[in-house]
């Protein structure tokens, strides 16, 4: 049987980093939480703080361990399976990686140990600086990555000599025209992505009555980060798209299955791209809708997907269909934003069951926006794997495809192994919940609805033997 | 002499790849010791005693990876996919037992069968990582600057010996630092073992020191060529005589095994290099065919330079932050 390594080497490619994006985009989120719940405490003295702090670094120890493995194998897969693609750019991509491993990765292992361990050990000053050091260092990480993925896609600062790329200019490299914009949309992604997953946890609370102050207190936190950062990222958005635009139109045309460039373009909410017929089906469309957002002009123009040759074009469904699930989470998130910042200005964000009901289900938006709007990025930038100077199918590795094919089995089978242990695992640690909350209101308060009678102290929280999960204080003491 | 930086790298690379080496070396061998403990009590006294640290040495194997790259890419483009399928074996086999760190939790619900995982895994790590080491002294066939070979190229007798022989090297490189860093029965079964294993890994450097000049001209005639021999006749003695102390300090010792095991790797490491230096990717690319531009690595020296030095100081404050023994119900979790 004969396998194609270009399409194996994409299929795994794709499916490794699809992967490996889920954790840091959760990690960079949840270590800059829990920094912010240790420097809480210490402003405050609050124990509350601290509590959660502990609970939700016991969660962010497993995100990193599989950020970090699923990490290691990218940085060999672009030798592995795009050996020539580490041929032609090395001399560009290899020191943006390079400087990634130097700020930033030993940074965060390094803390990381204190920030796990360490509480027994050093003093709480030290211990809450070891937590800034993570997320720093996650964040610096989010930089070099996002610089190296955005000179991919908006090449700038170098010369191609007998096909190889070498480096002029290195500021003009590292901040090449696309990467403010996709660093900024990144990262505030993340920080979304991390706040729904902490409102979800702490309305699930709210609504079983548990962890009365905590849970409150993640709530809070989290609808404050949305009611910010869920608009704010409408905006980065809408400038990332111009950006695009400029930079890589026909990624835009696909964005929007935009074929005739001479025509003002519609905004579809739905259609079927057919790419042979070089048009769309089933159109649902707000006419000149996508002419107004991308030029601010009803009859504005901007480029369409003919005016290149169908081998330049990148593959139409993919980037239009995953562009419309990233928009529809987005302003789903604006409308929790919305909805949670008039309950709180009424005072009744912890008594709208309706509220609660659907942002505890709602841990998984940012990661699925994260993931289309990656499909967006990447798929977009098709035929190429750097913009111009190198086609995807010419940087593939001189592999026998059996090779590939066993190598995609075998992360298919191990990557599901961990996966799925790892959400049983994250699912485990929450329904413990933490170690020491308190379930019951300190005063009347305003429960979400009237407890009726005392009740027993044993079924406080329902929590298993505390004894068991000392966790991060658990460290050695020698 | 002149500055030359391709040789500048070479030296940085080294010195990456052997911190690696020896680093994550120890809890790798930690997890090939894991089927002799007795109980899921010592496993976890054995586990506690590297779960700081192990996150920042695998790191180093990301700046081996990510230093190739940086500073050779055109040997990075050609080992990588020589090596295709132990270097995608070694990875797989680092995610399941980075992963087993924390799925051994009490809470997660099967100890047992994550901590065969961490044995298998670790065991698996190693031997690929040997396998690759071997496959890279015994030569890549290359043609135009891009790997021209088969995909099992690699397997040969001699490889699958280097990588039996990492594994016993990360044993007791693993062993010698229980002894360091745990209190009873682990620590005294570690000297039992490490004894044993001293035994077999200067059987594989016996083995390895004579198989190379043997199978390889290149090799033999580094080393049996004068002038080289009046130096290099010193590295085999010196490795003797280490190696007998580390054998007399296994009786009561407790940080002379640790530190004189790593003295093995590196005296082994100096004379692989010697055999191979200055080929990157032996018998055809040396260093200077596949450097990098200039630019290249001029800008990533800089920040090596000045990043380098300060990240081996936090390292090494971890290290000392998390000094002493790990008593024996001490536990990760």
């Amino acid at each position: 049987m004969d396998f194609d390594p270009l399409l194996l080497a994409r299929v795994q490619f794709a499916f490794t980093i699809t992967f490996h994006i889920i954790f840091p985009s959760f990690t960079i989120g949840l270590s800059a939480y829990i920094a912010t719940l240790l420097v809480m405490r210490a402003r405050t003295g609050n124990e509350r703080y601290a509590r959660l702090a502990r609970f939700w670094t016991k969660i962010f120890a497993v995100s990193f361990a599989l950020g970090v493995v699923s990490g290691v194998v990218l940085s060999y897969q672009f030798g592995t399976n795009w050996s020539r693609f580490s041929v032609v750019t090395g001399n560009i991509i290899g020191p943006l990686m390079g400087y990634e491993v130097l700020t930033a990765f030993f940074l965060e292992a390094s803390f990381l140990g204190i920030l796990l361990f360490g509480a027994g050990r050093v003093s709480p000053r030290l211990h809450t600086f070891a937590a800034i050091m993570v997320a720093v260092g996650t964040a610096i990480s989010g930089f070099w990555i996002l610089s190296a993925n955005s000179w991919m896609q908006t090449p700038a600062g170098h010369t191609v000599i007998n096909g190889i790329a070498h480096p002029v200019d290195w500021l003009a490299i590292i901040f090449n025209p696309s990467f403010p914009y996709r660093f900024a949309h990144m990262m505030t992604a993340a920080y979304l992505t991390t706040a729904f997953v902490v409102l979800a946890v702490g309305a699930r609370w709210v609504l079983a009555e548990r962890h009365y102050d905590e849970a409150r207190i993640m709530v809070k936190m989290a609808v404050g980060m949305i009611v910010v950062l869920a608009p704010l990222q409408l905006f980065i958005g809408d400038q990332h798209g111009l950006n695009t635009l400029e930079h890589q139109p026909i990624k835009v045309a696909a964005m929007e299955a935009h074929w005739d460039g001479s025509k003002p373009g519609d905004f579809h909410i739905f259609a079927w791209p057919d790419e042979k017929a070089e048009t769309n089906r089933f159109a649902i469309s707000i006419p000149r809708g996508a002419s107004l957002v991308l030029t601010h002009d009803p009859n504005g123009l901007f480029p369409g997907l003919t005016s290149v040759p169908p081998q330049d074009r990148p593959p139409v469904k993919n980037v239009f269909f995953a562009f419309r699930i990233m928009l529809a989470i987005g302003f789903a998130m604006i409308a929790v934003a919305i909805a949670g910042a008039i309950l709180w200005w009424r005072g009744a964000l912890f008594t709208t069951g309706w509220f609660l009901r659907i942002v505890s289900h709602g841990w998984w938006a940012g990661f699925v926006a994260i993931v289309a709007g990656w499909v967006v990025s990447e798929s977009g930038r098709q035929p190429w794997v750097v913009s111009g100077i190198l086609r995807t199918a010419d940087a593939v590795s001189p592999v026998p495809g059996g090779s590939v094919a066993t190598s995609l089995a075998l992360f298919v089978v191990v990557y599901g192994i961990v996966f799925s242990t790892g959400i049983y695992f994250i699912n485990r640690l929450l329904a413990n919940g933490l170690v020491g909350g308190a379930d019951q209101p300190p005063d009347a308060g305003t429960p979400l609805r009237p407890i009726t009678g005392a009740r027993p102290a044993g079924a406080a929280g329902a929590a298993p033997a505390p004894a068991t999960r000392t966790g991060a204080a658990g460290s050695p003491g020698a | 002499m002149a500055f030359d930086l391709p040789t500048a790298w070479a030296g940085i690379l080294a010195v990456a790849v052997v911190l690696y080496v020896v680093m994550d070396g120890f809890d790798l061998g930690i997890g090939v010791l894991f089927p002799s403990a007795e109980n899921e009590q010592q496993r976890d006294q054995m586990m506690a005693s590297v779960a700081p640290f192990w996150d920042g040495n695998e790191t180093w194997l990301v700046l081996g990876g990510g230093g190739l790259l940086v500073a050779f890419p055109a040997a990075y483009g050609v080992i990588m996919p020589a090596l295709y399928l132990p270097v995608i074996a070694m990875l797989l086999a680092l995610v399941l037992r980075g992963v087993a760190f924390e799925y051994r939790a009490p809470h997660a619900g099967n100890t047992a069968a994550w901590s065969l995982v961490f044995f298998g895994a670790s065991t698996v790590a190693a031997f690929f990582q040997g396998v690759i080491l071997g496959g890279l002294i015994q030569g890549i066939r290359v043609e135009n600057g891009a790997f021209a070979g088969g995909a099992f190229d690699w397997a040969t007798p001699f490889a699958l010996l280097c990588g039996l022989g990492v594994v016993a090297g990360y044993a007791l490189l693993g062993a010698t630092w229980l002894i360091m860093k745990t209190e009873g029965a682990v620590a005294e079964r570690a000297r039992r073992q490490a004894r044993v294993l001293l035994v077999v890994v200067m059987g594989f450097m016996v083995a390895v020191s004579l198989w190379t000049p043997l199978a390889f001209p290149r090799i033999q005639e580094r080393w049996f060529s004068a002038p080289n021999i009046y130096v290099l006749w010193i590295v085999p003695v010196i490795t003797g005589a280490v190696a007998l102390a580390v054998w007399r300090a296994t009786e009561r010792h407790d940080w002379v095994p640790f530190v004189g095991a790593i003295g093995l790797f590196l005296l082994g490491y100096l004379g692989l290099g010697i055999s191979t230096y200055p080929y990157v990717v032996p018998p055809s690319l040396t260093i200077w065919d596949t450097a990098s531009s200039p630019s290249t690595q001029i800008f990533m020296l800089a920040g090596t330079v000045v990043l380098l030095p300060i990240i081996l100081a936090y390292v090494a404050y971890v290290y000392w932050l998390f000094r002493g023994k790990v008593g024996e119900d001490e536990s990760y979790h």
